[in-house]
């Protein structure tokens, strides 16, 4: 499994600050970084024309295990990570059973163990049976051996005022964050898709933007007012970029994450009826996207997250109002955070490794986790190949389901390798 | 054209030679024998996953006059109640040697699914999908105004018609926004906003939500059923306001022009959407909607399904 050699010398690739360097990982720790090293007894890898950055963290991911191991598992799960360029993901909460106790988190957190491609951090439930109503065993998945620090209700909003200002004090126990999937159920029942022009013409039940401005806008202020930290799931509107900015300015303890298909595809695409196309929360307007993405470049959204969602064929291969939401995400996100905000000159590659590395670590509280590539740092590198078009195909994925809305796409920027503590847990289409 | 599950789909001229098309199959069913072997040996399947009588015997009488062979599969006792997928339904179809489906379907896009995922090889017609379209019927209401106000002309150019109700829920609604306007006629929907789409304001259509200002402007009114649920959905206070203020009573019927008709798609709620003396009216052609319905879908599985021959051929 593991590389025999101990030592690895990535030679001649660029850092996320356009530096180009000899990267030498020892005993999984970055050793050293220079410009040109020659060192004996180490695999030397040729990195030239490649990108290395500080190695992607994932804080909004669906590995289904517990529960619906025929559509994603821990394994198949952190084998699309690594593919994807990430040595870390967090498990949303809402398998079956719920993660609402400690034995479920520690569950998926010894998986992840087992699994071995990157670390895997359970996300807790906010509530119990993400109901909304009951706060689940908080402290106790904090103090589990998963050391919960981020919980959510994904999936469910929790809507009830009073629930989430009690979960947002709570855990400023431990410094703990509160990750809201913002969405008002009474404005969203049995609702299909963004509310509007593409709605209005298909017949198909609308999500108003304000469904999850209203939410987001609830939230920073309870979190202003108990002085506690509040993370949003999934941004979509330019209403919520516009709120979380001012909340930011006011000095709100809020972060907020926007997910590739958010930041590529628009409502317009559900004119196929194609439910792969169906997500919660819904995929918006070109406005919306634009303002997505600029929220992303100026920091108002501080990372990317995939929400990657795997579903069996048969949730997908029918009518849309019957189809459950969601679509994967893994496997290409740093592909499509390339074209949309690399390529158009949004983010620099250091801006992408903040979005997608350092900040998702520093908001998870994940510490090993999201330091660059500092010299004494665990060895968590993303190697990428910024020049290597391909086509997305749903049947060379590494998930166990096939629900990618990508199929077809084209794209130009790939990860070629990732290393995890040292060990190269992907390189160019294998595990470790 | 291949399927029929969108108004949006078609051209201009193509709705035209359906109007055209049922003009001349209409003549078939004023003669004695009522029946062209067009179709013969043909199967049809009337896939009804949704209630709906008179939809599905106007589709299955128009298929028998061209002669098609004809099997019903509604929802109650089928397959479908019983859980399984829409695409299982489909294959089973397909394996039966189906030629066509006329589907009706509770979910939006559910004919679109059908003909799109290679689950059978058929033409595929909608019969009404949720709150989507209903193209058979906006090109029945189309033959109709054509029929009564049309002057001999092959479109509805100039022709003032007013849609009134709950647009937001209505099928039927959107396939004749798309119809009546690509014949040229001026639409205007008039409905209380809670029952206007967010996002109308895209369609090429007027809003008024004021029906009396609007009645002596137009030359058609073709009032929606409003579905008894909507009453707890909080769209309007109670059916008395809603009558008030967008039901057809006589006083409304007495301020249209003179040469004004009244349509209704049919389930009428009477009483509420339309008071029956409007409904019954010299100027209510609701009636005679349902016969042409026939004609029409005559012309729609005759052009899906006999191809290039032509209708003396067939006959």
């Amino acid at each position: 499994m593991t590389q025999s050699v101990d030592a690895v010398l990535l030679k001649g690739g660029t850092l996320a600050d356009g530096s180009v360097r000899d990267v030498l990982i020892r005993d999984g720790i970055i050793h050293s970084t220079s410009q040109a090293q020659t060192v004996d007894d180490v695999k030397v890898i040729d990195a030239e024309g490649l990108i290395l950055l500080s190695g992607f963290v994932d804080l909004h991911t669906h590995l289904r295990e517990p529960g619906r191991e025929d559509s994603e598992t821990v394994l198949s799960g952190s084998q699309a990570g690594v593919k994807g360029g990430y040595v870390a993901l967090s498990a949303m909460a809402n398998t079956s059973p719920v993660a609402d106790t400690a034995g479920v988190v520690e569950q998926v957190y010894r998986l992840g163990k087992e699994a071995g491609l990157l670390d895997v951090f359970p996300i807790g439930a906010v509530t119990q049976g993400i109901e909304g109503k009951i706060l689940a065993e908080i402290g106790a998945m904090a103090d589990s051996v998963a050391r919960v620090r981020v919980f959510s209700d994904d999936g469910n909003c929790v809507s009830d005022p009073l629930v989430m200002r009690r979960a947002l004090e709570y855990v400023k126990k431990f410094g703990g964050v509160i990750a809201q999937h913002a969405q008002e159920p009474a404005l969203t029942l049995g609702s299909q898709m963004n509310e509007g022009i593409v709605s209005a013409t298909l017949g198909l039940k609308g999500w108003p933007a304000v469904a999850e401005e209203a939410i987001i806008a609830r939230d920073v202020l309870l979190a202003e007012h108990v002085g506690s930290r509040l993370h949003i799931c999934h941004l979509t509107t330019a209403g919520g970029v516009e709120i979380i900015r001012w909340a930011k300015a006011r000095g709100i303890n809020v972060t907020a994450e926007v997910t590739p298909h958010h930041l590529l595809l628009t409502d317009d695409v559900a004119r196929s009826y194609d439910p792969i196309f169906k997500v919660n929360p819904p995929l918006r307007t070109s406005a919306d996207v634009l303002a997505l993405r600029s929220g992303l470049a100026d920091g108002t959204i501080d990372i990317v997250a995939t929400d990657h969602a795997p579903h069996p064929a048969e949730s997908k291969d029918c009518e849309w109002q019957e189809a459950a939401f969601g679509m994967l995400g893994l496997e290409h996100a740093l592909s499509i955070i390339s074209q949309t905000m690399v390529e158009t000159g949004l983010l620099s590659w250091a801006g992408v490794q903040n979005r997608m590395s350092i900040a998702p670590a520093r908001i998870g509280g994940y510490a090993d986790h999201g330091r660059g590539l500092e010299p004494g740092s665990p060895a968590h590198i993303t190697v990428i190949n910024p020049k290597a078009p391909y086509r997305v195909d749903r049947d060379n994925l590494a998930s166990k389901s096939r629900n990618t809305p990508f199929h077809g796409m084209e794209f130009s920027a790939q990860v070629v390798a990732t290393y995890f503590h040292g060990r190269e847990v992907f390189s160019h289409g294998s595990f470790a | 054209m291949k399927h029929l599950l969108s108004i949006a789909d078609i051209s201009r001229s193509e709705a035209i030679t359906i109007l055209d098309t049922a003009a001349e199959l209409a003549k078939v069913s004023d003669t004695p024998m009522k029946k062209l072997p067009t179709l013969r040996g043909r199967t049809i399947v009337n896939l009804f996953a949704e209630d709906s009588t008179r939809t599905r015997i106007s589709f299955e009488a128009a298929a028998k006059r061209l002669s098609a062979d004809v099997i019903n599969f509604s929802s109650k006792g089928s397959s479908l109640s019983k859980g399984e997928s829409l695409k299982d339904t489909a294959q089973t179809l397909q394996a039966m040697g189906a030629d066509a489906v006329i589907i009706r379907h509770g979910a939006s896009g559910a004919p679109a699914r059908l003909a799109d995922c290679k689950w059978m090889s058929g033409a595929v017609i909608n019969a009404g999908d949720g709150t989507h379209e209903h193209p058979s019927q906006a090109l029945l209401d189309a033959f109709t105004i054509r029929k009564h106000l049309g002057q001999g002309r092959d479109d509805l150019d100039g022709l003032r018609i007013g849609i009134v109700g709950d647009v937001l829920h209505s099928r039927v609604a959107r396939s004749n926004v798309l119809l009546l306007t690509k014949l040229g006629a001026r639409v205007t929907l008039i409905a209380p906003p809670t029952l206007l789409p967010v996002g109308v304001d895209s369609w090429s259509v007027n809003i008024s939500y004021d029906f009396d200002s609007v009645l002596d402007s137009l030359d058609v009114v073709m009032m929606l059923r409003v579905q008894l649920e909507r009453m707890h959905e909080l769209f309007f206070p109670n059916a008395r306001e809603y009558s008030r203020y967008f039901g057809l009573n006589s006083a409304r019927l007495k301020a249209l022009h003179p040469g004004a008709i009244v349509m209704h798609p049919g389930p009428m709620n009477r009483g509420l959407e339309i008071t029956a003396d409007s409904a019954d009216s010299a100027r209510s052609v609701i009636v005679e909607q349902v016969s042409n319905g026939v004609s029409v879908r005559m012309a729609i599985l005759y052009l899906l399904l006999a191809g290039d021959t032509s209708i003396e051929a067939g006959s």
